[in-house]
């Protein structure tokens, strides 16, 4: 690993002081909150910082109720905690059953929320430093294209990246109506989930619309309150401890039969967390039947464009998610 | 950097690199080898140590993390001869050919029976799904973990 210096952020605003200082000389810093993926990356050489900025300190790890069941979680408070938090549990069962998805239990005990939203992709190339990657290495090349095309992703890809993004607890934030509080040196901004990650277009080493320097303080989830029927299911290669080949969070209100409003959100298809806007147009007012749920999602996929190792990805989307709709239409009944 | 950190209830203070890793610290600065590497990665969980009650990945924490915390490692858990139910139960079932992953799965095991003190087969499967292990097939393993918990082991056989 090399070499940085490592100092603790006293507030939010000594956090930001701190950035904009280092940059101010020119210094590369990272904000260092669970670690989990940082620590790794440094370890591996994916990612060098001069200064370390450890803002795990901070006082951002409450779960409190908003308005209309609605809830603020602080970017701090630990995987772990959050998945199990009663309030969590009962009001977006997706969100806890997804973060229970993802890696194991010693990493959810250090990883946070919001590092869980600033992970980065596991593409095998973006961690194998001996081969060109256009996110790691900007303008080196993509060696997914025409490499092992297994895990790329099948909606919004470029000619500069075909990554996934690879977090469980993003797909089930992406079917939900959730803000992403951001502090940056102008001040709070509020980022809705959809416009926080970013299709990889010709600068694939930009995961997110954050802005340099700035610090993600909290994630807020307003309802729908039909959440609280909502379900996770992530498919991957083996039973358990692996990522996944694709996911889908879905959250589904019948009523008289027909499908009164419906979430899904897509994991392993895109560079960011997927939402099936198309599926879900398709769907409301209409009969909630299983047919209608496989009609809903093969028209999702007719944006897919599956090379010649990714396909099985779109087969896997069109029996999961009708399968999970009708466990959730089951529950309902 | 100066850290101060207490672990298996002695207190040290020792200056570290800040890209020092937690299981280096361990292992090197205070001898305490019983944590060992495995795959340095974040993969294996052979380095599994608890940081303040709740289990880690020692290679996936710097030492400045556990700056004015509490680490747990396999050498602190037995009082003398006393072995712990958890050390004790992996003995009996003999849950280890190696014994190469056996500390971070005791480590792991006894996070998870803090957290849920009764589980069922297959939550101790999934509780320990962070700690690979390439000899046993976990079948005795899963066996240790339901005995230690105080209930049958028998229902942790059936499934090689």
């Amino acid at each position: 690993m090399r070499p940085f210096t490592y100092e603790r952020a006293t507030s939010v605003a000594d956090a930001l002081r701190r950035t904009a200082g280092a940059s101010r000389e020119g210094e590369r810093t990272a904000y260092l909150a669970g670690g989990t993926n940082l620590i790794d990356h440094l370890r591996l050489g994916i990612r060098e910082t001069d200064r370390l900025i450890d803002v795990s300190h901070l006082d951002l790890t409450e779960v409190t109720e908003l308005e209309e069941g609605g809830l603020r979680i602080g970017a701090l408070a630990r995987n772990a905690d959050v998945a199990a938090h009663p309030l969590v549990r009962r009001t977006f069962p997706v969100v806890s059953a997804a973060m229970l998805a993802g890696a194991s239990g010693q990493l959810r005990n250090m990883a946070t929320m919001g590092g869980n939203l600033l992970q980065r992709t596991r593409c095998v190339y973006f961690q194998d430093l001996s081969t060109p990657c256009n996110k790691r290495d900007p303008g080196s090349g993509c060696s997914a294209i025409e490499g092992l095309g297994t895990y790329n992703a099948l909606i919004g890809t470029s000619d500069s990246c075909v990554a996934v993004h690879p977090s469980d607890l993003c797909v089930a934030l992406a079917a939900l109506d959730v803000t992403v509080v951001v502090e940056g040196p102008l001040g709070e901004r509020r980022i809705d989930f959809a416009d926080l990650h970013r299709l990889p277009g010709d600068r694939p080493e930009r995961d997110t619309t954050l802005e340099r320097s700035e610090l993600i303080t909290a994630i807020e989830i307003a309802g729908p309150g039909f959440a609280r029927r909502s379900r996770y299911r992530k498919l991957r290669e083996r039973a358990s401890y692996a990522f996944a080949t694709v996911s889908v969070a879905a959250a589904l209100e019948v009523r008289d039969g027909q499908v009164a409003d419906v979430r899904i959100g897509l994991g392993g298809v895109s560079h960011k967390p997927h939402r099936a806007l198309r599926a879900e147009e398709v769907l409301r007012g209409g009969p909630a039947t299983h047919e209608a749920y496989a009609a809903a999602i093969a028209v999702e996929m007719e944006q897919a464009r599956p090379g010649p190792d990714n396909g099985y990805k779109v087969t896997q989307l069109r029996r999961a998610v009708p399968a999970v709709l009708s466990a959730l239409t089951e529950e309902t009944a | 950097m100066n850290i101060t950190v207490k672990v298996d209830g002695t207190s040290y203070t020792d200056e570290v690199e800040p890209r020092t890793l937690l299981v280096y610290y361990l292992r090197e600065t205070l001898g305490k080898t019983g944590t060992v590497v495995g795959c340095d990665t974040s993969n294996c969980g052979a380095c599994t140590v608890l940081l303040d009650g709740r289990s880690v990945k020692s290679c996936n924490v710097l030492a400045v993390q556990a700056d004015g915390h509490e680490v747990t490692t396999i050498e602190g858990l037995a009082d003398g001869e006393t072995l712990t139910p958890v050390q004790e139960a992996f003995r009996e079932c003999h849950a280890l050919q190696c014994g190469f992953c056996t500390p971070g799965m005791i480590m792991q095991a006894t996070d998870l029976l803090a957290t849920n003190p009764s589980p069922t087969e297959d939550e101790v499967r999934v509780g320990m799904e962070g700690n690979l292990c390439r000899c046993t097939g976990y079948h005795n393993i899963v066996k240790a973990v339901l005995q230690a918990s105080g209930q049958p082991a028998s229902s942790g056989g059936e499934q090689a």
